[in-house]
């Protein structure tokens, strides 16, 4: 039961650095700051505890399947096309598309100029690092037929969710100042966790529009019924205000009749020409901020670089007095009549849009087009509120809990109670100070975890207690009680806590957020467990031994 | 003055603990075929982790007119909704069965119903599970389940013989069972937390049952003549006072949550709660009683010497 002066000394400083860290929890904000640079802050709280919303997205697979169908099929023909080679129908086949070269002579020189559009695409950790094709090309007699592979609409994935990343968080640093996470999840998946606010349909807003904005000029021949197959070189795309209605109708009836997104799109309201176009994403982009035209509806102003404005310059000289469709994610924004070129660089989507809108619509262009298409997976919001009320009723349950805890480990055992209760209390400031040191975040879950650890941590105690009190009773001296108590009961301690630990472990790999808190806190409480039962209980038992040199063991 | 302690458990207890077993093993047996029945029939009430949909909580100023939000929201044709108080007369939980129209079709439902309640109401929090995301957190928690249970039984058998790692994992597969046999008699919302619980209480169970089998170890080494049955007796009834006290601090504390933490956390509060009752009773009459069924070596003799060392037992 000895302890050599450093290792007291340590104990202590150890105790006393707990109670510092954990300080800055029960401080004023101001307070928190000024101590902040120190290294000394209060707990991270988790979204069920500060409010804010938690945000799962998930890339659309399909949608990015059908965008390389219809890019791969126009790429087929102008290849073909620029190649003279003629050729009878592309047709799409599954993922892929399929196209019948019409004369066996030019075979293998088809073959050579459509092994350029086999895409490939820089390995990654998932394929080895080696080179991956985007598509694979197969022939058949006298046809070919691309497939998109599975690996490689995988790298395809995982750059595209790279890139998304830090286009998400360019947007939502356009909300305000909170530092929000955005973190990938898995293969295809980003997670966004943004405390504090109150509302998530802007959020929303800004995360799932894509962002490609393109300028098409409108073809000579328009759709006169529904569901008409566009003539060759022009798409048809549904304008604003009829796509907006149609999906309107559609959440109001909320009903598996109710017509799809997608078919909703294949009402085309407008053909657009799919060879003249400028194409515009963030990168060409210099600017685009909400403003009101001289009508005083909202629209939003733009600005081109120097390249931007060259191509746009070039597409409004060639067209002058023809209408032009600004489509948006596959909408026709608005469609005006080109006056005049407009060579400035400057433009303005106009449209039928709220304020709100434009505003959302400028943050969007800025931060650039979105490489994919996202769902949204998971919600989960909290309001403020109840995060705040869940913080308060979480510490009054600790300290009730606490109390509890305390007198009932006074009753049985008196004075060594007592120092079961100091290593408690102990416990609990080096568990607060280990989740403040670390940034750990606590979650309400994770509340439970604490009280759940000060049920637990006394265990230690009583396990040594009574040991001391058996060994006592079988006729030992107090002293070598004590001594040999301790040092039996501390394998079982040891035992007790590890299967605990393994649950924690498990708990922590598979969990998300909350739960995630629950494991840590009920980790780092077992392991300040057996810190406290090892050396702190034994240092203040060996000191009071030292001092009182008790005759009796009065448990 | 000088604080007299009192001990809540009398010296030297005597309880015929394997003779009580016998009853402990028909109750176990029953209850564990009840829940199965229950399980079977009733099923879990499986939140929107497991089923997708959606949960929004709200406050209203005044009491709510549970009533009156049914049918509000019932005519609104987003399938099964269903309406509860959540803690307070103020405060309603609205839930809302997973879409047909995947994960858009979620995002449209919370606006319809943000647009029935209006802006009176607090929306204290909203969570929306898609269908994706739901399967695969079924799949996960099937997973972390198995995976500890497995965990458990090579920690043990590592520690101690196999009998007493089969003895633990029977336990623990009772608790589990009972656990789930309670939730779905009583229609306790079935989440990912509740999942959370269960590996809780299987970590306290075995938490129990490892003090209690390194006594019958200890005791196994030390009275070598002792019938099977007397020394399980007689390990059970000296840590008796540590079983009852730690339980009891533990149930202190989660009481103590139960009472003032709110109502988000009940039910995962709760299901700790019954697990320690469980866990406690498991570990006395499960888990030992099984080390009688399956017999265990007496001769502990040729354990390693330097194990013995370590526990340094007199």
């Amino acid at each position: 039961m000895h302890f050599s002066r450093w290792k007291t000394i340590a104990i202590f400083v150890v105790v006393a650095l707990a109670a510092l860290f954990s300080l800055p929890n029960v401080l004023t904000p101001d307070q928190q700051r000024a101590l902040a640079p120190y290294g000394i802050r209060p707990m991270t709280l988790g979204l069920d505890l500060q409010g804010g919303v938690n945000v799962l997205l998930e890339v659309d697979r399909k949608d990015m399947t059908a965008q390389l169908q219809q890019q791969l099929a126009s790429d087929v023909r102008s290849v073909l096309r620029d190649a003279k080679i003629g050729y009878g129908g592309i047709q799409r086949v599954g993922t892929g598309v399929t196209v019948k070269i019409t004369k066996p002579e030019d075979f293998e020189r088809a073959k050579t100029s459509l092994s350029g559009l086999l895409q490939p695409l820089q390995g990654n950790l998932l394929t080895g690092g080696a080179t991956v094709n985007l598509y694979a090309l197969t022939e058949e007699q006298g046809s070919f037929t691309f497939a998109v592979r599975d690996d490689g609409l995988n790298t395809r994935i995982g750059s595209a969710i790279r890139q998304s990343l830090t286009i998400f968080a360019k947007r939502i640093n356009g909300l305000g100042t909170t530092e929000p996470v955005i973190q990938q999840q898995g293969t295809d998946r980003i997670v966004i966790q943004y405390p504090g606010l109150k509302d998530t349909k802007q959020l929303l807003d800004i995360i799932s529009g894509t962002g490609k904005l393109s300028f098409q000029i409108v073809c000579e021949d328009q759709p006169t019924a529904a569901n008409q197959n566009p003539p060759q070189d022009c798409v048809g795309y549904p304008n604003k205000d009829d796509f907006d209605r149609l999906l309107a109708e559609k959440k109001a009836a909320n009903s598996a009749a109710a017509p799809t997104e997608d078919e909703i799109r294949k009402l085309p309201q407008m053909w657009v020409q799919t060879g003249t176009r400028a194409t515009v994403d963030g990168a060409d982009l210099t600017d685009a901020q909400p403003s009101f035209d001289q009508n005083n509806r909202p629209v939003v102003t733009f600005r081109f670089n120097q390249k931007g404005a060259v191509r746009f310059g070039k597409l409004t000289a060639e067209n002058v007095n023809k209408p032009f469709a600004i489509v948006l994610d596959g909408v026709v924004q608005s469609a005006p009549v080109i006056n005049e070129p407009i060579l400035g660089g400057s433009g303005q989507i106009s449209g039928n849009f709220t304020v709100e809108e434009t505003g959302n619509l400028s943050i969007i262009l800025r931060s650039g087009a979105l490489p994919a298409r996202f769902v949204v997976a998971e919600e989960r919001t909290v309001g403020p509120s109840l995060g705040t009320e869940s913080v308060k009723a979480g510490f009054i349950a600790c300290m009730v809990g606490l109390v509890g805890v305390m007198i009932f480990m006074f009753i049985p055992y008196g004075f060594l109670g007592l120092v079961a209760n100091i290593a408690l209390l102990s416990n609990l400031l080096m568990l607060v100070a280990l989740m403040s040191f670390f940034g750990f975040t606590l979650t309400l879950p994770g509340i439970a975890g604490i009280l759940l650890t000060l049920g637990m941590a006394v265990d230690s105690n009583v396990l040594i207690y009574e040991r001391i009190r058996e060994e006592w009773k079988n006729g030992r001296s107090a002293m070598s009680a004590i001594d040999v108590g301790f040092k039996s009961a501390l394998g079982t301690v040891l035992d007790a806590n590890i299967t605990t630990l393994i649950a924690a472990v498990v708990l922590f790999g598979i969990g998300s957020g909350p739960i995630r808190g629950f494991a840590v806190t009920l980790a780092i409480g077992i392991f300040t467990t057996m810190f406290t039962a090892f050396t702190l209980t034994r240092l203040v038992v060996a000191l009071w031994v030292h001092y009182r040199r008790p005759k009796e063991i009065n448990l | 003055m000088r604080w007299k302690p009192i001990r809540f458990v009398p010296d030297g207890t005597k309880l015929p603990f394997m003779r009580w077993s016998r009853f402990g093993f028909f109750l176990s047996g029953i209850l564990c075929a009840l829940s199965i029945w229950l399980f079977a029939t009733q099923g879990l009430n499986y939140g929107i982790d497991f089923k997708g949909g959606t949960v929004v909580t709200i406050r209203t100023p005044a009491p709510a007119d549970i009533d009156g939000l049914r049918s509000q929201l019932g005519a609104l044709g987003l399938g099964d909704v269903e309406i509860q108080e959540y803690g307070s007369p103020n405060d309603v939980l609205i839930r809302l069965e997973a879409q047909a129209g995947g994960e858009e079709a979620e995002r449209a439902a919370v606006a319809k119903v943000k647009e029935t309640l209006g802006t009176t109401v607090e929306y204290r929090s909203v969570e929306v599970v898609g269908p994706k995301v739901s399967g695969e957190l079924t799949e996960e928690a099937i997973l972390a389940v198995v995976v500890s249970i497995f965990g458990v039984l090579a920690y043990l058998w590592f520690r101690f013989e196999w009998q007493f790692a089969l003895g633990g994992v029977i336990s623990l597969l009772h608790d589990t069972l009972l656990s789930i046999g309670l939730f779905s008699l009583i229609g306790l919302e079935f989440n990912l937390t509740i999942i959370a619980a269960i590996l809780t209480i299987i970590g306290y169970s075995l938490n129990d049952t490892v003090v209690i089998f390194d006594r019958i170890r200890e005791f196994l080494r030390k009275y070598k003549a002792m019938p099977l049955a007397s020394l399980l007796d007689f390990s059970l009834n000296s840590v008796l006072p540590r079983t009852l006290l730690t339980s009891v601090c533990t149930l202190i504390s989660l009481f103590s949550l139960y009472i003032f933490g709110g109502e988000v956390i009940r039910g995962f509060t709760f299901a700790m709660i019954w697990g320690v009752f469980v866990g406690t009773y498991s570990s006395i009459f499960v888990a030992a009683p099984v080390l009688i069924l399956l017999g265990t070596k007496r001769d502990w003799t040729t354990d390693s010497a330097s194990r013995q060392a370590a526990d340094a037992r007199p």
